[in-house]
């Protein structure tokens, strides 16, 4: 998926013009799956803007101004050019709020679903590849983290540490690495099984050997698929913190905390609301298509599942 | 069978167990509790005397087992916020946050069950299709959001189910719809491939054969074993409801659990928020060995194997 790896994949397709090489086949796929497609363009869309967004926005998104309070979009009676999508409650622009907003999301998905990442699939590796008591005392472990109620527990520990954006990350993270585990944990034991690793324990590899060159590159596709998916949940998880005061805090353009404040003035004011609202779904919704859609082309026996 | 219960039963136990001892842990290792009820401006010697006075002072094992001491005859603590028995404001509070658990999961089942199955009897149709749609974008939608939406909609354009209270069974349509869609896309999905695994087994053909069609067949031949994995999943999308009343009771202004968890937590009252995370862990728990105990009851398969 790297791009060395397409390249190679045509080096090779040019040299033998018959046969699709995996990373051809691969691409096919890929470019005919329209769920992906619609996922991975909302996520790189979201993802430049996030990059640009101190070109793209049309005003600081911290600027007050209390004059122009409450502005609406342009569109509805009362709106102007001069801001696109109106004012909050503190005259700042909507438009810019939203652009920076994306930073914030995307900052956090990433960083919590990498933690959760290397947690999960640390502990499902060597469960499934060690097996015996450290297998049963991960599996003890599974159960009890899905026991916990996670949305409250991270509630409680956000307003305990006290928030900030890395405390918002670290909790997030470390709540949500189940999914990682459950499906690496079966992956090892199935790879664990096959000739290719007798061969290297034959060679004389151990364990680590095994695991970072035998069993780790197997597993990747897999790993990436969850992260694609964890990356929407741990989005969602910041909004709903935020939303619930125990997030992000004002005045940091946070989606979550934007519907929070826009709340008071949800009826006469819709908009605010119901824009960032939007942002989330857009941003939530790619990251869903995006891992649907890699799931499929990686195995594709799992499709309609 | 009865060997299986006990078993389960056992874990579930040592789950429960270690649920309370992390929680209790994390609360009261990440922060200093005296702290957190006197306020972060208070002067030392008042930190100190509300240390003194709800034994705050003595380690953490010895307040461990005395908390533990305590739970064993019912007895949760009092509270700092409330300055009431902990278990006597959990317990007024239960039944509207068991109200709204269980509506919720009746509207999941009244729109997953159905959608699932006309999906599954109608392969790639348009019904298939929305179906689809449907659960990929009810993934997306973050709840609380979808929760304010539908209290603009309702409030102003169409009243006919008040938004917010809870004093009659229509203060609940509204609430149990916004928490009964987020399990909306695991059940449907699961119903939907269950079916289409169940349809083309041989005893359905040879039931086809026999001449069973239509409404008969699903009901006396395919819904039975279709719907056997989905009977776990809503047990556990049950125990979920529990953590997930925190936002939609707060939205929709009900008196219940949730609410006291959010203005718990506000309140930095840590003997009310270790009984709820508890509380709502063992729900999990039961909910679980309910699933399992079902199963095993359901299919003889489990229970041998």
């Amino acid at each position: 998926m790297s791009d060395t790896e397409i390249t190679f994949a045509i080096v090779e397709a040019d040299s033998e013009p018959e046969a699709l090489t995996p990373g051809q086949v691969f691409r096919r796929r890929m470019a005919s799956h329209t769920g992906f497609l619609i996922g991975a363009g909302l996520i790189a869309v979201i993802a430049l803007v996030a990059i640009f967004a101190p070109l793209l926005a049309p005003h600081d998104p911290f600027q007050q101004s209390l004059s122009t309070r409450m502005l609406p979009p342009v569109w509805s009676e009362g709106g102007t050019w001069d801001h696109l999508l109106g004012t909050d409650q503190n005259g700042r622009d909507y438009l810019s709020r939203l652009i920076y907003g994306t930073r914030v999301s995307i900052t956090i998905g990433l960083g919590a679903a990498t933690i959760g990442l290397l947690i999960g699939v640390t502990l499902g590796v060597l469960a499934g590849y060690f097996g015996g008591w450290i297998d049963h005392m991960v599996s003890f472990l599974l159960t009890a983290q899905l026991a916990l109620p996670g949305l409250l527990l991270a509630m409680a520990l956000v307003f305990i540490i006290g928030p900030s954006i890395w405390v918002v990350i670290g909790i997030i993270g470390v709540l949500h690495w189940t999914y990682y585990l459950v499906v690496t944990r079966s992956a090892t034991q199935r790879i664990r099984s096959l000739d290719f690793v007798a061969a290297a324990t034959a060679s004389g590899a151990g364990p680590r050997q095994i695991i970072w060159h035998e069993v780790l590159p197997n597993l990747a596709s897999q790993i990436i698929v969850i992260f694609t998916f964890e990356l929407g949940i741990a989005i969602l998880a910041e909004a709903s913190l935020s939303f619930l005061g125990v997030g992000i805090q004002p005045p940091t353009p946070s989606w979550g905390l934007m519907i929070a404040e826009g709340k008071q003035a949800m009826f006469y004011r819709p908009w605010l609301v119901v824009l960032p609202g939007i942002c989330l779904f857009l941003l939530v919704i790619g990251a869903n298509l995006m891992g649907d859609g890699l799931r499929d082309v990686t195995t594709p026996e799992g499709r309609n599942g | 069978m009865l060997r299986y219960i006990a078993m389960r039963g056992l874990l579930a136990v040592l789950v429960a167990f270690t649920v309370s001892l992390a929680t209790f842990f994390l609360l009261n290792v990440a922060t200093d509790p005296a702290q957190a009820i006197a306020g972060e401006d208070a002067p030392p010697e008042v930190v100190e005397s509300i240390r003194t006075r709800y034994g705050l002072d003595r380690p953490l094992p010895v307040r461990y087992a005395d908390w533990l001491g305590g739970v064993v005859t019912g007895d949760f603590g009092e509270s700092y916020y409330w300055h009431k028995p902990v278990a006597a404001l959990v317990a007024d509070r239960a039944d509207k946050t068991i109200t709204l658990a269980l509506s919720a999961l009746a509207v999941t089942i009244l729109i997953a069950i159905p959608l699932g199955a006309l999906a599954a009897l109608n392969p790639n149709s348009w019904i298939d299709r929305f179906a689809l749609g449907v659960a990929v974008s009810a993934q997306a939608v973050p709840n609380f959001w979808l929760g304010l939406i539908v209290i603009i909609l309702f409030a102003v354009t169409i009243p006919i189910f008040p938004v917010s209270g809870d004093d009659s069974w229509r203060h609940y349509v509204l609430p149990a719809f916004v928490l009964g869609a987020s399990s909306v896309p695991a059940v449907m999905r699961l119903t939907r491939t269950g079916l289409i695994e169940v349809m083309s087994a041989d005893y359905i053909r040879t039931a086809r054969a026999k001449g069973f069609r239509g409404w008969q067949l699903l009901r006396r031949h395919a819904l039975r074993n279709a719907l056997l994995p989905v009977i776990s999943v809503l047990a556990v999308q049950l125990g979920q409801k529990f953590g997930g009343s925190v936002i939609t009771e707060s939205i929709f202004a009900i008196n219940g659990l949730g609410r006291l968890a959010l203005e718990s937590i506000l309140g930095a009252d840590i003997p009310t928020v270790q009984m709820l995370i508890f509380v709502f862990a063992i729900v999990f728990v039961a909910m679980n060995l309910l699933a399992d105990i079902l199963n095993a009851a359901l299919d003889p398969r489990i229970r041998i194997g």
